[in-house]
């Protein structure tokens, strides 16, 4: 048999991308189950109907580009997008806006651009801005954390929910959204921009019902304890190492910044700092959504920057802007700029000069 | 550039701190197949293959020729030039090839190498060592480093002597223990078991360097060889033995010049322009040997290991030793191998070779035989997810996947633009990588495809330079006709009407008479030639080939006498015997040459020839002839004069032409 | 009045521009047609005249009055592909009247047959062959182009075209290039 050559390495550290993409997805794992335990089963089923339509998408566009099938399917980059997508997006959502969501993060954003590491946008935060741009009343419409409801929806009731439009006893979301008393439940967000609007201080929008049983009180009930695993579960993700800690940081941080000079500036219009932080999608955000390399920054400097601009823009798009969250807009807008901090973000190179001179040949 | 001052660098040693280098990985070292059994000896194998070129520079001149029996430590190349450096006849035997063989480079392709069959006693040459080197002058020192054929042995194998004889002013000497690649162990076992030979051998660096401090660095998990050193060291004040943390590659000499001085060697330039050098233990252990005992360097330790392997060690390998010797030594067992490969070098940074045939050569530290399973087995390249993990294990701070992208695409200004040369090839980050890349094999395509089109392009304006300097030459030859053609059409325009047709007429009789007269002249003297025949011909031939053969023999007779009569006080005399014997030679050699071409100048020299150039006047005499055959005669003649010149190498290559005919 | 400003306004601000102009004019003026010297830098100089011009510089000037790009086959896909870039054309596949790419060859000179006519020479355009008349010939390695035109002239056929092999300095890499052997193993009885 003859000797067979390669390239030096010939040792590597047995982590591959399938590996990482895997232990993304178990970080997810706690608070996806919390999430059920507060929204009820609609979580499993749009998880369900995503994945599988991630899978087929992507092995269909794999197959018309003529690349390698199973070997792509296997690195669960496709599974955690739809995950991705199944967690923003409210419970009760119509199967085929789900769907139709899915479809475009894996087979438009992502494929359309050459596949995995060469996409320039988050796949599932585009698709969770097309289906909300698109969809914006249904993308909205939350269940309240089952606490509130009257009586909880069962699993069949859920799919009746999705697959028809109403529950097995014929209610349809909107129903379901008001609570016993005729009051409609808003999410936490939600809550504090509709009460702003309507003339409210901030100290007397949290007294919402939406923030009865929270972490605290100007906490939404269910959803800051999402968002306290999600916490955790980004945490393990900085224990193994699969993401690092500056896009994390400079977001968490710039929102913190921006939160408290807000809030400092008028108590009664802006939202704490711990309000921005545990209401809302800010902490799968950073931990899981603007760490995705392949539409992130690559250097060091340059994720904290990354991360930093997402926070900023988070904290204007939430006080200022129309939608009440705005992590998906935050993210997206930052892609764009990506390019642009790598390009300046390039560290010294061993034996350069300072980095003014750094493109002399 | 970045430079941190000696004093405080020096605070810091004494503190016991270091600097740290960014990135870097730590892969499972698996040192202990093989760092705790002392090193071996092996057997001499059946045939020992020496490239003559093991080092970063030209070759040296081949000294013996196939068939010369050779012994231990006879050098079997000379240094001719600063970067050439002699290799060394590593057993006593017989040279049997001297031609292209697979050497030892990832290539797989052939170089120049000398085959011995070893005559099984081993028997050292003379040897000459300079044990009180203290005594000589350090050109005297690095002399014979040069002569022991002494280049580093840590990795690129750059001339010894080159290093130890530079001008700089020199803050640290740095000797390189640290070994950081997983699976070896040959430095390790050397400074465990040589460690006072290291010492000494860095003792004789430092007379010819005069650092200010010594650093000898170890990594720390090496704690015995590291212990050895210290106590080797213990009475020397100028000698530090540092314990850098391991990590990899802590050994690459930027890296550790950067965790010991916290300096960076600036790009484009080496490390003694920030007043450090480097050398290896194992370069150490050599130069020593040279120097106390006179050995050149004709071994040296390769650890063999591997799970493939059933004896895994380190063992002093002959240089040439072919690798399925020590293969054979070690236990090979081929059912434990999918696939054959054997690395030469680490995991890391080492090499596939692709013939078992392959020679140790002076940079050979390291033969990895792996088990199926143990490294990696297939390629399984992926997609690049931009995780930058690459980035964050580069010990140069480079940007992996950027350099990665325009590698694979062909963009080669950007890549440089990205530094791509300034890769080190350390591997780290196609260690690290998610998507198995083997992205220093991208780097290392680009690199060489980067050279080639230099190359090219500089061919290019070559020969663009050389076409357009044709195209003026063939101008001016053609303007130069004209100018010809119209001077003398001028000529004839002036001298017609002046000569009246009478005068025109005696002239032309004249020369014909002339001619004529020329003619019989030349007739007489031929007429022994003219009617010679073909056979007769090649006879003179015969003659001639012998003659310019003696020619050439007495050339070189000439050149001994000269030698002789060095030693004759006389200087004058000597250089006018001298000049007189080159005259000769040539007289011989352009006699020979000119045969063919006019018979007029052969008879001319005819008279001031000497007598033993009798015979080749002949065979002028006769060329007038005008056959074919002659002239081929001739020709060869000419080419085994030219060749016997060539083999005495003597006069003709000292002194010019003309300065002969002057004297 | 305002007819009259409005004249003079815009015959000053023709002057301007004018100056402007006429300024630039000068002080950017384009010498010689630096064109023509980058497409003799992108060809590769192997003065081959397969493109039916006399050398290299020839058809770069051509390709700068309009001629095809794709007429080198010295410098094949990628030469053609770099004048495109340059001319701003669509690449095209190399023309095969005018030849096939090849491996880069050099001309040598069987020297036991050359018989000195001095034929090659005078062809070699860039002066690669060195000898005198009835002396033997031989080709200078590094400074042949591999363009093939001393082959034809030669009346003994004694140059060959030899494909250059690649050596451990040139070597890019490519495994596929490199010869496999295998470890012989002695079976221990």
């Amino acid at each position: 048999m003859k000797l067979t050559l390669s390239s030096s390495p010939h040792q590597r550290v047995q982590r591959d991308t399938g590996q990482v993409m895997r232990l993304v997805i178990y970080a997810m794992a706690p608070a996806m189950l919390v999430q059920m335990y507060f929204f009820g089963w609609g979580l499993l089923i749009q998880s369900i109907i995503a994945v599988s339509t991630a899978l087929i998408t992507e092995a269909g566009i794999l197959r018309l580009r003529q690349k390698p099938v199973v070997r792509a399917l296997s690195d669960y980059s496709a599974v955690l997008t739809a995950l991705l997508l199944a967690v923003s997006i409210p419970p009760g959502l119509p199967w085929w806006m789900t769907l139709i969501g899915t479809f475009c993060a894996i087979g438009i954003v992502k494929q359309l651009y050459g596949g995995l590491g060469f996409n320039m946008f988050n796949p599932a935060m585009v698709a969770y801005v097309i289906l909300l741009v698109s969809f914006p009343a249904a993308m909205t419409m939350w269940l309240p954390p089952v606490q509130f409801m009257a009586d909880p929806l069962s699993f069949a009731d859920t799919v009746s929910l999705i697959f028809t439009g109403y529950t097995q006893a014929g209610l349809d979301v909107a129903q379901l959204r008001t609570v016993a008393d005729g009051i409609t439940m808003a999410t936490p967000l939600d809550a504090v921009k509709t009460g702003l609007t309507e003339g409210l201080t901030y100290s007397e929008a949290i007294q919402s019902r939406i923030f009865n049983g929270g972490l605290a009180n100007s906490l939404g009930a269910g959803w800051s304890w999402v968002a306290l695993t999600y916490l955790a579960g980004g945490l393990f993700l900085l224990k193994t190492k699969v993401i690092n800690w500056h896009i994390p940081v400079g977001m968490i941080g710039s929102v913190v910044v921006c939160a408290t000079v807000l809030h400092i500036a008028d108590m009664d219009f802006y939202a704490s700092p711990l309000f921005h932080i545990f209401n809302g999608s800010l902490l799968i955000g950073a931990f899981f959504i603007a760490t995705d390399p392949v539409s992130a920054s690559t250097t060091n400097k340059g994720r904290l920057i990354f991360g930093a601009a997402i926070g900023f823009w988070l904290v204007i798009i939430r006080t200022f802007g129309g939608y009440p969250d705005a992590v998906a807009f935050a993210v997206i807008i930052m892609n764009m700029a990506v390019p642009l901090i790598d390009y300046y973000t390039r560290p010294r190179t061993y034996g350069h000069g300072s980095r003014s001179n750094k493109r002399g040949r | 550039m970045l430079s941190v001052s000696f004093d405080e660098i020096i605070a810091k040693l004494n503190a016991g701190k270091l600097y740290d280098f960014p990135g870097g990985v730590h892969p499972e070292d698996k040192k202990l197949l093989t760092s705790q059994a002392e090193i071996q000896t092996v057997s001499l194998p059946e045939k020992l293959i020496i490239p003559i070129r093991q080092h970063v520079g030209t070759e040296g001149r081949l000294a013996i020729s196939v068939g010369d029996r050779v012994k231990k430590g006879q050098p079997l190349t000379r240094s001719s030039h600063p970067f050439a450096i002699p290799v060394h006849a590593p057993t006593s035997g017989k040279v049997t090839e001297i031609g292209p063989h697979v050497t030892a480079h990832p290539s797989g392709l052939n170089e120049q190498a000398i085959t011995i069959i070893p005559d099984g006693h081993d028997e050292w040459t003379s040897l000459t060592p300079l044990s009180d080197y203290t005594a000589h002058s350090s050109e005297k020192v690095v002399e014979a480093l040069c002569d022991a054929g002494i280049s580093g042995m840590g990795g690129a194998g750059f001339p010894t002597h080159i290093k130890a004889s530079g001008t700089k002013k020199i803050e640290f000497m740095v000797i390189n223990g640290v070994e950081c690649e997983p699976y070896i162990t040959a430095d390790d076992r050397l400074m465990r078991e040589h460690a006072w030979q290291v010492r000494q051998g860095t003792d004789v660096l430092a007379h010819l360097i005069k650092p200010q401090v010594i650093i000898i660095a170890i990594e720390d998990n090496k704690p015995e060889a590291l212990k050895a050193m210290q106590i080797a060291c213990q009475d020397s004040a100028d000698i530090r033995v540092v314990s850098v943390p391991t990590k990899y590659p802590a050994g690459g000499e930027k890296q550790l010049i950067q965790v010991l001085t916290g300096r960076e060697v600036p790009r484009d330039g080496l490390p003694a322009d920030i007043g450090v050098l480097m050398f290896n233990v194992g370069t150490c252990y050599a130069i020593a040997d040279a120097i106390f005992q006179g050995k050149p360097l004709v071994e040296r330790v390769v650890t063999v290991t591997g799970e493939a392997v059933e004896k895994p060690c380190n063992v002093w390998a002959l240089i040439g030793t072919p690798v399925n010797h020590l293969l054979k030594e070690a236990g090979y067992n081929p059912t434990k191998q999918a696939q054959p490969q054997v690395v030469m070098g680490g995991p890391m940074m080492g090499f596939t070779l692709n013939d078992a045939d392959v020679p140790v050569v002076k940079i050979t530290n390291c033969l990895l035989v792996p088990a199926s399973g143990e490294l990696i087995d297939e390629d399984n390249e992926r997609p690049c997810i931009r995780c930058s993990a690459c980035a964050d294990a580069c010990p140069a701070s480079l940007l992996p996947q950027q350099l990665f992208w325009h590698a694979k695409a062909h963009e080669y200004d950007k890549a440089q633009e990205y530094n791509l040369f300034d890769c080190i090839e350390c591997g780290a980050c196609a260690y690290v990588c998610p998507s198995e890349i083997p992205l220093v094999h991208y780097y290392r395509q680009a690199k060489s495809s980067i050279r080639q089109q230099r190359d090219e392009k500089a061919r290019a304006e070559k020969a663009r330079e050389r076409f357009e300097a044709r195209k003026a030459r063939l101008e001016r030859e053609k303007i130069e006709r004209e100018e010809k053609h119209r001077r003398a059409k001028e000529a004839r325009e002036n001298k017609t009407p002046a000569g009246s047709s009478k005068d025109k007429v005696a002239a032309a009789l004249a020369r014909a008479k002339a001619k004529r007269a020329g003619k019989e002249e030349n007739n007489t003297e031929q007429d022994q030639s003219a009617t010679q025949t073909d056979k007769q011909a090649k006879v003179a031939a015969a003659v001639a080939r012998a003659k310019a053969k003696k020619a050439g023999g007495q050339q070189s007779d000439s050149k001994d006498n000269q030698d002789r009569s060095d030693n004759v006080a006389d200087e004058k005399k000597q250089q006018v015997a001298a000049a007189v014997a080159r005259a000769k030679a040539k007289k011989t050699q352009r006699d020979s040459k000119s045969a063919p071409d006019k018979n007029s100048a052969a008879s001319e020299e005819n008279s001031s020839a000497q007598s033993e150039n009798r015979a080749t006047d002949e065979v002028s005499t006769q060329s007038a002839e005008d056959s074919k055959k002659q002239r081929v005669a001739a020709a060869v003649a000419r080419a085994k004069a030219k060749k016997a010149q060539r083999d005495s190498k003597s006069a003709p290559d000292k002194s010019s032409p003309s300065g002969i005919a002057k004297r | 009045m305002s007819l009259t400003v409005a004249l003079i306004a815009i015959g000053l601000l023709a002057l301007i521009f004018g100056l402007v102009l006429g300024y630039a004019s000068i002080k950017f003026k384009v010498e010689g047609d630096p064109l023509v010297d980058q497409i003799d830098e992108i060809l590769p100089q192997t003065q081959c005249g397969q493109c039916g011009y006399p050398g290299c510089r020839p058809y770069a000037e051509a390709i700068a009055n309009g001629d095809e790009i794709n007429k080198c086959p010295p410098g094949g896909e990628a030469t053609i592909k770099q004048l495109a870039d340059l001319m701003g054309v669509e690449a095209k596949p190399l023309d095969a009247a005018h030849g096939e790419e090849d491996e880069k060859k050099v001309a040598f000179i069987r020297e036991d047959e050359c018989i000195g006519c001095t034929k090659c020479i005078q062809a070699c355009p860039v002066d690669a062959i060195l000898g005198a008349a009835k002396h033997m010939h031989t080709v200078i390695t590094d400074e042949c182009t591999g363009c093939d035109l001393c082959v034809d002239p030669c009346p003994v056929d004694c140059i060959d075209m030899v494909p250059v092999s690649p050596t451990t300095t040139s070597w890019t890499w490519d495994f596929d290039k490199t010869p496999k052997g295998d470890i012989p193993i002695k079976m221990v009885s």
